[in-house]
């Protein structure tokens, strides 16, 4: 198989949503480790999260055939989309809902800003959706005059906080209580202004001001955790309970969904069911799981509207290798253990997708050169891929895309990069024995770099290594110069074949 | 046996005393060990940092030197998996079906040292002796793409003399990462403060582990704090011999020939 062949599809476009960062991740992640009280909340919240999930996983004897099937299953849905994305709006319509088609994040905003004017209405109750927060659904709906209100408890931290959100389970994880008490405080204006910083008073703060918007709401806007081809039955998993206030109450529900989301049957479900409470909170089962298929006559929303988004995935689907991105399922198990979300937290990455999935999938979904910075924004220790719950291979796909980057680079640019030219003169030098060794004598030089066999600063941008940390000194002999002392030289050339009745033994 | 060395680019040029030990070891529990000439490098940092191209020669010169050999070793985890995991798919990515299955069939003879130990010669106790206090970081290709288990740990737990210390969230990655050290220089150094933390909590006179490269970020570290901590290749340690080891020095020193005990210090 040859490299793999871009189609030139659609990419996520630029100006809407929020997929791209303003700088790149390097100087976003400087400035974030300079902040010490997000490390500490960072710290303690991944720590506490990872122990959840490590224990309620290890209690399941097939755990390992469960990854295997949810795997199995997304590529069977992935391999076959355009079909069950048809049999989903054959069902959903057969049974009183509307299906719209979104190209992008502009379509969908505008299907939904259309959507709620229908209703005369001038605000929204939202559940907890990150497909909305990709396309900025919240400065649209703004933007025409409609107030959404979030109101998962730490979307709704976030959006009080005028804040980002830095998690794709918990938005707000970046924030400890106190600093939750404070935006409590000073934007709800309805708060007690005794309020302490304990759990329960934070959420019993949230809780009144939320009840009075669910009873008035006429519209409720919400994401999909799966929705199932042969029922037409979407699905949402959650914690507190809001979502379904958001699902049930309202008159009108709008549901934006990306297209990924869709499995083909409803068996399918209890794999995922299995996989995706244990990955996220650490938890056997969510405590709500609402599940709705198209109207039901004097019973919950008696409009139902689900808006079907691509922004890019068709894009995506077209990478043979990088298409596994979309099997995943928002657990965010991949954040909690990776040790570079853990230190840098979730802004650095500049998307609503942080952690090693964001680092694969922003750039997939808005094109590499968007994005360039993120492929490389991982030590490639493979602690995703283990926590994966569907098994995407996060690290290999990390290399693909920064494969992909270093390919795109070198057609536009004119001149290879300074870092391109040192590549393929490490190559060059490296695919012959006789080259490598005149390279190893030129690198002994370095020994009057060093002192006590160390090496303190290096030349950039070798100097960002030697600003933390010293660099060895070459020894006075390198491993093959010994050899030679103790068994004679034997030669090489750059005939590759150094082995064999050539080769030395002893 | 005879088992060729793969002695990889790094431990050739910087850290001598690895290879060195390798070979000491292996001749020590008789067997054969050869060192083709022709061996250069692996292609992992080419791989790992997207200049997948220019590591394609160097997977067929890889392919090329070493298919003959029935067993070939290498001193570093993540070498042995960049070999084992990368080299085929490098090779199919440019269309070369041939080369990926030659690939293939080096790769499935190619042994991280304590694999090659653990799992081909099927001994745990390889009569070292290394009297000294010692935490043991798994490095994460280890781990996680060799899933090497605890046949390091099965293999010092042998060693005579040892104090074997557990080192505290030791499956953390350490943040070397290859190029991602210099490319996300700041993410890296809080990462490697966190593991400095670690082993230091450890009080160990010497952290150990199965790959050069993630010992030359951790001990670069460490010698910048002169923490007072030094890094030993795992090869090293099994190596070692009542008449060679003797306590390292506090500070990093030059590796010279045979001075095994010392040669440690990074």
């Amino acid at each position: 198989m040859s490299a793999p062949t871009f189609l030139g599809l659609p990419t996520a476009p630029r100006g809407v949503g929020h997929l791209r960062g303003d700088e790149p991740f390097p100087v976003a992640a400087r400035r974030a480790l300079a902040d010490t009280q997000l490390r500490r909340n960072l710290g303690k919240a991944t720590r506490t999260i990872r122990a959840k999930r490590a224990a309620v996983v290890g209690e399941l004897p097939d755990w390992e055939e469960l990854r295997d099937a949810g795997q199995a299953i997304k590529a069977g849905a992935m391999a076959h989309l355009d079909r069950y994305l048809e049999q989903l709006e054959e069902q959903v319509t057969a049974r009183g809902g509307v299906v719209h088609w979104a190209r992008d994040a502009n379509d969908a905003n505008r299907i939904v800003v259309g959507l709620v004017r229908a209703t005369g209405a001038t605000e929204a109750v939202k559940v907890k959706s990150i497909v909305t927060d990709e396309i900025g659904l919240n400065d649209a709906l703004a933007a025409a005059g409609i107030t959404a209100h979030e109101t998962d408890l730490a979307e709704l931290i976030v959006q009080l906080g005028h804040d980002r959100p830095s998690h794709i389970l918990v938005p707000a994880i970046h924030r400890n209580r106190a600093e939750i008490r404070d935006i409590f405080l000073r934007e709800m204006g309805d708060v007690d202004p005794g309020l302490t910083d304990s759990p329960a008073a934070l959420a019993e703060a949230a809780r009144l001001h939320l009840r009075r918007q669910f009873l008035s709401a006429k519209v409720g806007i919400s994401g999909a955790n799966f929705a199932i081809a042969e029922t037409g039955t979407l699905c949402v998993v959650e914690s507190e309970g809001n979502g379904r206030m958001c699902l049930t109450l309202p008159d009108t529900l709008i549901t934006v969904m990306g297209i990924e989301k869709i499995l083909p049957s409803w068996d399918d479900l209890g794999v995922f069911m299995q996989l995706l409470p244990r990955s996220s909170t650490g938890e056997r089962m969510n405590p709500y799981t609402s599940m709705w298929t198209g109207v039901t006559p004097g019973d919950g929303p008696q409009q139902f509207h689900l808006v079907l988004l691509d922004n890019g995935r068709t894009a995506a689907l077209a990478d043979r290798t990088g298409r596994q991105a979309l099997h995943c399922i928002r657990c965010s198990a991949c954040l909690n253990v990776c040790p570079v979300y853990e230190r840098v937290g979730g802004h650095a990455y500049g998307s609503v997708y942080p952690g090693p999935i964001g680092a694969v999938l922003s750039p997939m979904l808005t094109g590499v050169e968007d994005n360039a910075s993120l492929p490389y924004a991982s030590s490639l220790c493979g602690a995703c891929y283990d926590a994966c719950p569907v098994k995407i291979d996060i690290p290999s796909l990390l290399v693909h895309l920064r494969a992909r980057h270093v390919d795109e680079v070198a057609e536009t640019r004119r001149v290879p990069s300074p870092e391109a030219v040192t590549m393929a003169a490490a190559s060059w030098v490296m695919a012959s024995p006789a080259r490598y060794e005149a390279a190893q004598r030129g690198g002994r030089a370095g020994r009057l770099l060093g002192r006590g066999g160390r090496i303190r600063r290096l030349p950039p941008p070798l100097s960002a290594w030697t600003s933390a940390r010293d660099a060895p000194a070459p020894p006075a002999q390198t491993f093959r110069q010994w050899w030679r002392t103790e068994h004679g030289d034997t030669g090489h050339g750059d005939t590759g074949h150094g082995h064999g009745e050539h080769g030395e033994t002893r | 046996m005879r088992i060729a060395l793969f002695v990889t680019c790094l431990a050739d040029t910087l850290f001598p005393e690895t290879g060195r030990a390798t070979v000491r070891l292996l001749e020590r529990l008789g067997h054969q060990v050869e060192f083709p000439a022709a061996q250069t490098c692996c292609g992992q940092m080419h791989v790992n940092t997207g200049y997948l191209r220019d590591a394609l020669p160097l997977v067929r010169h890889y392919v090329e030197v070493f298919e003959d050999c029935e067993a070939i070793v290498v001193p570093s985890g993540s070498c042995t998996g960049s070999i084992r995991h990368q080299h085929a798919m490098v090779a199919r990515r440019y269309g070369d079906e041939a080369l990926a299955r030659r690939a293939e069939a080096v790769a499935g003879r190619t042994y991280e040292l304590s694999e090659l130990l653990v799992d081909v010669l099927g001994v745990e106790d390889v009569g070292a002796y290394y009297p000294h206090r010692v935490t043991y970081h798994p490095t994460c290709h280890s781990l996680r793409l060799l899933r090497a288990g605890d046949r390091p740990l099965r293999l010092l737990r042998h060693v005579a003399g040892i104090d074997l210390v557990e080192l505290p969230d030791a499956d953390t990655c350490c943040g070397f990462g290859g190029t991602f050290a210099v490319k996300n220089a700041d993410t890296s150094t809080a990462m490697l403060a966190d593991k400095m933390r670690s082993v230091l909590d450890t009080q160990a006179e010497v952290c150990t582990a199965g790959d050069s490269s993630c010992l030359m970020h951790i001990g670069g570290g460490l010698s910048r704090l002169r923490a007072g901590t030094r890094t030993v290749h795992l090869a090293e340690i099994l190596a070692s011999q009542p008449q060679t080891s003797q306590p390292g020095p506090p500070e990093p020193h030059p590796p010279g020939p045979h001075t095994a005990g010392q040669a440690g210090a990074r």
